[in-house]
């Protein structure tokens, strides 16, 4: 379970986070969505710990992410993050982009990180890729390699920004299909996203940013059909 | 008899021995000063790179001496002011330190470059699945950046094994010197550099050939 709490956040005097509660159980699938520049990409930096926070608190399972003592890289381990821009590992085929990590940092054998990237690289429908370099594979599958790549160090939970924003409209279907499938398969997901379909039918709750400040969430059915705040109703009529 | 005989005696076979282990000397000042240099530019990069404030205003400018005082004037320099503090190195130790830090000057801009090629969402990317700062620049910032440098780094290399002539002035007899004695016992200057010329051509050929197939490679 991912608590935050009162969290604040600061780039110089820009209060991009004011204020954010919000707690996620295991199993949820979470949409969060709003405009560019309401604070939704920080919102999951502080949550694994990219960004440092000014006040308020992130728990992780129980852990303080942004306390002194807390083994961030372990933690990091449990969470799987898919950004916006892929950035495979250019210098690495498709399979070791995968296996790096497990192998790495999980210190797990050579043939035994090369298994379990095999394995996740046939899950997001890869399995005909291992031996490719990156810049040779579309968008659509640079994205799908890359939550391969996070799936890899088996997270209980996937923090996805805008995984699909940088792509082609025609590469977009496909990577959220493999979201769905996670999402099916019971992974806890907070996924930032501007495909509305997404959030609507695959997500437990919606939550709308706006300006740094979580006005709404709620049941897609609620966000989407009978939203209470002014600004989510305005922002939902222009996305459409 | 014979020797005085050859003293001036015309370019024999023994003579282009003479220059091919000089060849040899040259290689061998070179890859030591080039190994070395390399290894402290890499590290003087990433202090650049990353001790943003503290490292420019020190090793910046330490190191822009170096870069931009001519290699003759720091050889001959150092050469002579080294045994005043009590190192003393014959002309291939000193050729190898002052080749060596020329080499680390040039190498820093050229890593400190390679270090900043990995842009800020690669980094994100790597340490989100879990690796340490450390992890992240051996696996992912030193492959990607180096690469990217690569060809910058191969034309110091090979700048610098042309400028290890420059040791010659410390009696060092690398191509260049050896060429100065034999040209001063042949009389035939022409045939000399040419066969000189030749042989830096055939050091560093085979070098430019092989970073060429490399980068080749990495392109795919
Ligand atoms: N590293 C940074 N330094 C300074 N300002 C930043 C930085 N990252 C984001 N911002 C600013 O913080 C605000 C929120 O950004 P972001 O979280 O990326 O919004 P979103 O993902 O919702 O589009 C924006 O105004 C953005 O310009
Ligand atoms: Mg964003």
């Amino acid at each position: 379970m991912i608590t935050i709490s009162g969290l604040h956040k600061y780039y110089g005097a820009l209060h991009v986070l004011q204020g954010i509660d919000l707690s996620v159980e295991k199993g949820e699938v979470l949409s969060i969505i709003g405009s560019s520049g309401s604070g939704k990409s920080t919102l999951l930096y502080c949550i694994n710990g990219l960004e440092p926070i000014q006040q308020g608190q992130v728990t992780v399972d129980g852990v303080d992410v942004h306390a002194k003592g807390t083994d961030i890289n372990k933690l990091r381990q449990n969470m799987g993050m898919v950004f916006q821009q892929w950035n495979s590992f250019p210098h690495l085929t498709a399979l070791e982009n995968v296996a790096l990590a497990p192998r790495i940092v999980r210190k797990k054998s050579r043939a035994e990180a090369l298994d379990i990237a095999a394995k996740q690289l046939e899950h997001v429908g890869l399995a005909d890729k291992l031996n490719v370099y990156p810049n040779a594979l579309s968008g659509g599958q640079q994205q799908r390699l890359a939550i391969a790549r996070a799936l890899a160090m088996e997270p209980g939970y996937m923090l996805f920004d805008e995984a699909t924003s940088a792509l082609d409209p025609e590469l977009v279907g496909e990577v959220l299909d493999t979201m769905r499938l996670l999402a099916e398969e019971g992974m806890t997901m907070i996924c930032v996203t501007h495909e509305m379909s997404f959030a609507r039918d695959v997500s437990d709750r919606v939550a709308y940013f706006h300006q740094g400040v979580m006005e709404e969430i709620g049941p897609p059915a609620q966000i989407f059909g009978d939203a209470t705040s002014a600004h989510t109703r305005k922002f939902l009529a222009n996305v459409r | 008899m014979n020797d005085t005989l050859s003293f001036f005696s015309g370019f024999g076979p023994r003579d282009f021995l003479f220059l091919g282990e000089a060849a040899l000397r040259t290689l061998w000042i070179s890859v030591i000063a080039i190994s070395i240099g390399t290894g402290m530019g890499v590290i003087f990069g990433w202090l650049l790179f990353e001790g943003k404030l503290l490292a420019t205003l020190t090793l910046g400018p330490v190191l822009d001496v170096f870069r931009s005082v001519p290699l003759l004037i720091q050889l001959v320099l150092f050469y002579n002011f080294a045994p005043m503090v009590g190192l003393n190195l014959a002309p291939f130790g000193s050729g190898v330190v002052i080749l060596a830090i020329y080499t680390a000057a040039l190498v820093a801009s050229v890593a400190r470059g390679g270090f900043e090629a990995v842009g800020v969402p690669m980094r994100r990317a790597s340490r989100s699945l879990g690796m340490s700062y450390w992890q992240d620049l051996r696996h992912v910032v030193m492959p990607i950046g180096m690469r990217a440098v690569f060809p910058a780094w191969v034309g110091v290399a090979l700048g610098v094994m042309k400028d290890s002539a420059l040791v010659s002035v410390l009696g060092y007899v690398e191509l260049l010197k050896a060429s100065q004695i034999l040209i001063t016992r042949t009389q035939q200057p022409l045939l000399i550099l040419a066969l000189a010329g030749a042989f830096y051509f055939a050091l560093s050929y085979p070098i430019s050939r092989y970073a060429a197939r490399l980068e080749e490679r990495w392109e795919q």
